[in-house]
């Protein structure tokens, strides 16, 4: 009667399995550091031009869409109040980690998915190497490390953005304004959420592209469905995290 | 020429192996001894890679039990079977090289992270360039698998895999793909690790002749090349088995004159087709 279940709770415990082994192997030896520095540079430098030029243009699209409703209410002084809220509660973290998990949980997918399907992964367990230890755990720290700072980029030159547009295009408020009042409306709280999203971000996108590049099946079509779930699965559990973290925080206060 | 030995390096016992409730082993009971040469013939998806992946632990059995070199394996955690592991080679169907590291690398990759073989580390460079040397591919120590032939990277899936000097080796498909002048190197290079270092031999393939070349032909150090046993009047004992596998079980077992006697007509199909 439940048989339908049975797949996506074998998924689901394997999962959680995959979970628990790459966190198990931050504590216990060999550690490839080599590794996480690659995965470092792939996915912390290779993302910051993409990463800023998003981060700038979400601050400037807000400041323009903002201005007319504070020019209404004669409140253009707030607008860096506003910019500043947005981007480090929610559009940082978030944006930043969807073209992660677009760049990055792809790449893992498919990366280990063409390792899979070429017996790869065999031939690491066959000659001495556990794949988790090699592959996942080095992609997770790498990720847990980066997208954080990813984050904090992103968000700065979204205020940038919401500067020159502000500022610069529409004369809505002093720079001095602009800069004092989108650093003095951050709390304590908004600084932790938008810095512990992307941490519990980084943590799915590098699970998610991992799992499924390891469960690849079917050939070279098999990488590229492995592919395409990672990213969606990635990208909806970016956004439905993001909700409850988000209502936390709101509820702390 | 090999010791005749019934210590038994590897055994399957009525193991069932199942793929989302499809079963791809079904029952099997297989043995591999000491000194022995075992041909695993079989169509494709006849179970042959699932067998031996099986009896390295890279596959879990989902009933009866694997013995690998006198343990049993069957619940055992990765880690522990990963030092068994570093006893035995294998050569994978497409080689299974790893394609981001360099030919030097891909050998050397078991010395290095293989802890049961404990390689001093000055050793590494040349075990891996004798291994080369061996599969006479010692010039490409510096390039990258995507820059060689498919059977140039057959042969350095084979140095890696003779590399740590194993017990045994398991071979699934090397010719698989491949031409028959590459296909005939690829097998004079396995009966040469067979009867140069005595290694006890497992090998799955689809082609009867890579069978009847193991069971018929020796290398000779001599001469340095292959040569049919009995031709020199020498001692030689390869004492080859065969084995057919259909629909993940085994179907067949027994010696090339049984085998070519065999009335069964699937089986009949891996003796006749090289015959006629």
């Amino acid at each position: 009667m439940f048989d339908w279940l049975k797949p996506p709770v074998l998924k689901l415990q394997d999962f959680v399995l995959l979970t628990g082994r790459a966190f198990f192997n931050l504590f216990r030896a060999p550690h490839y550091w080599d590794d996480v520095a690659v995965q470092m540079d792939i996915i912390g430098v290779g993302s910051v031009p993409i990463v800023s030029m998003i981060g700038f243009f979400s601050g400037a699209v807000i400041t323009l869409q903002m201005s007319r409703a504070l020019n209404q209410y004669g409140a253009q002084g707030e607008v860096g109040r506003i910019v500043s809220i947005t981007l480090v509660r929610e559009l940082g973290p978030v944006l930043t980690a969807i073209i992660v998990a677009g760049r990055n949980a792809s790449g893992m997918a498919s990366e280990l998915g063409s390792m899979k399907v070429t017996e790869q992964i065999d031939a690491m367990r066959a000659l001495g190497t556990d794949p988790t230890q090699k592959l996942v755990t080095p992609r997770l720290l790498a990720t847990m490390f980066m997208l954080p700072i990813l984050t904090i980029i992103a968000d700065f030159i979204g205020l940038i953005g919401g500067y020159i547009v502000a500022c610069v295009m529409l004369s809505l408020t002093t720079a001095t304004t602009y800069w004092s009042t989108s650093y003095q409306v951050l709390e304590y709280n908004d600084v932790a959420q938008g810095l512990i999203k992307p941490v519990v971000f980084a943590i799915v996108i590098a699970l998610v592209g991992c799992f499924y590049g390891l469960e690849t099946t079917g050939g070279t079509q098999g990488v590229g469905r492995a592919t395409t779930r990672a990213v969606v699965v990635a990208s909806v559990w970016i956004f439905v995290l993001t909700f409850f973290i988000g209502k936390f925080f709101v509820q702390l206060g | 020429m090999a010791e005749i030995s019934s210590e038994v390096l590897l055994r399957l016992d009525r193991v069932t192996v199942e793929f989302n409730d499809e079963p791809a082993l079904r029952e099997v009971t297989f043995e591999l001894r000491k000194g022995e040469t075992v041909v695993i013939l079989g169509a494709s998806g006849s179970g042959k890679t699932v067998l031996l992946k099986t009896a390295m632990g890279l596959i879990s059995p989902s009933a009866g039990t694997v013995s690998l070199l006198g343990r049993s394996i069957t619940g055992l955690r990765e880690r522990d079977v990963m030092g068994l592991r570093g006893r035995m080679g294998v050569l994978f169907q497409e080689g299974g090289l790893f394609d981001s590291l360099t030919i030097e690398e891909n050998v050397a990759y078991p010395l290095l992270n293989q802890k049961a073989l404990e390689c001093p580390a000055e050793e590494i460079r040349s075990r891996v360039e004798e291994a080369l040397q061996f599969v006479e591919l010692e010039h490409t120590l510096e390039k990258l698998p995507s820059e060689l032939s498919g059977g140039m990277r057959r042969r350095v899936g084979i140095a890696r895999a003779i590399v740590s000097h194993p017990e045994f080796l398991l071979y699934d498909s090397p010719t698989a793909g491949l031409d028959p002048i590459t296909a005939n190197t690829i097998m004079a290079l396995i009966a040469k690790e067979r009867d140069l270092r005595r290694t006890t031999t497992a090998l799955a393939t689809h082609r009867f002749q890579d069978g009847q070349l193991l069971a018929n032909y020796y290398y000779n150090a001599k001469t340095q090349r292959l040569e049919p046993i009995g031709a020199n009047g020498e001692a030689v004992d390869v004492r080859t088995r065969f084995v057919v596998m259909g629909e993940g079980r085994i179907v067949f077992e027994g010696s090339q004159e049984e085998l070519e006697r065999c009335q069964d007509t699937y089986v009949a199909k891996f003796s006749r087709r090289w015959k006629g």
